[in-house]
């Protein structure tokens, strides 16, 4: 992991937080939805909140086919989660939603599962059914940079 | 009411949001290392590249169905309720996915952290 990788996970979690809070906002001015308006679901994208809050999600995609490329699904979706904890930090001191304390708890357990994982290699030699390395990974140079701790090697 | 229709839309999204994560992330595999690939070849040939790939464009549909489930939910439910539990529960979805499909090897810390997430959204769902 270079510091590159970490500044393109951090992205990922600030671009996502950052674009679902804004959809948020906008989606409050809207009021409720109903599938027989479809019409004012498409129009949605008209609200300046929600404008900016795509192009947000579409610079969170960009570095989320990024990480892709380069890491394991399982390490990408937790190391990047802390960005829950900090849409619920958004809802409650930007837009004063209620946080019960055993939604805080919640929080709290979220950002421990983050910890384990993001502790382990971010990438693992995928295997054929063989149980052979296989190349594509080979070449990625997952398998000499980060080899994978004996507790991963479980199947 | 609503409540039931926020749920719904959890479902829907964690359901489509998983199936488009293993199916980019597959992509993203075939292509390779997008940074080294920018450097060598620039960023057209990295584009050509991903547009190259017939099941990107799979994950990026079965995406644009989360996004609109997630618009739908957001106007029902509360943002501190449906993000992180649709979020998080597509999480423990994908390490399932993710070792059926994508062979990736999900080592007992990893599982540690689904089941760790896992509590964390029924804590938030109360």
């Amino acid at each position: 992991m270079t510091f590159k990788k970490y500044l393109v996970l951090a992205g990922i979690t600030i671009f996502s937080t950052l674009g679902d809070s804004l959809l948020a906002r906008g989606m409050k001015d809207l009021g409720g939805m109903s599938l027989h308006n479809v019409s004012g679901l498409l129009l949605a994208i008209l609200n300046p909140w929600v404008t900016v809050g795509i192009l947000l999600l579409l610079a969170f995609f960009a570095s989320y086919m990024s990480a892709l490329s380069w890491a394991d699904l399982t390490y990408v979706l937790p190391a990047t989660s802390l960005g829950y904890v900090l849409v619920a930090l958004v809802a409650h001191f930007g837009f004063h939603e209620e946080i019960s304390p055993t939604r805080w708890v919640g929080i709290a357990l979220i950002a421990a599962g983050v910890g384990f994982v993001a502790v382990g290699p971010s990438v693992t030699p995928a295997r054929d059914s063989s149980g052979n390395v296989t190349e594509s990974n080979v070449r990625l140079g997952a398998v000499s940079q980060e080899p994978v701790p004996q507790e991963e090697t479980k199947p | 009411m609503n409540d039931l229709y926020a749920w719904a839309a959890i479902a829907l999204i964690t359901l489509a949001a998983t199936t488009g994560d293993v199916l980019l992330a597959y992509s993203m595999k075939r292509v390779g290392h997008v940074g080294e690939l920018w450097q060598s070849h620039g960023l057209v040939a990295v584009v050509k590249r991903i547009l190259s790939i017939p099941t990107f464009f799979l994950g990026v549909l079965a995406m644009a169905v989360a996004f609109y489930s997630l618009l739908f939910g957001l106007s029902w439910g509360n943002l501190s309720l449906v993000v992180p539990a649709s979020a998080s529960l597509t999480f423990v979805a994908n390490a399932v996915a993710a070792r059926i499909f994508l062979h990736e090897r999900v080592g007992r810390r990893r599982w540690l952290a689904a089941i760790l997430v896992a509590a964390g959204v029924a804590f938030m769902a109360m």
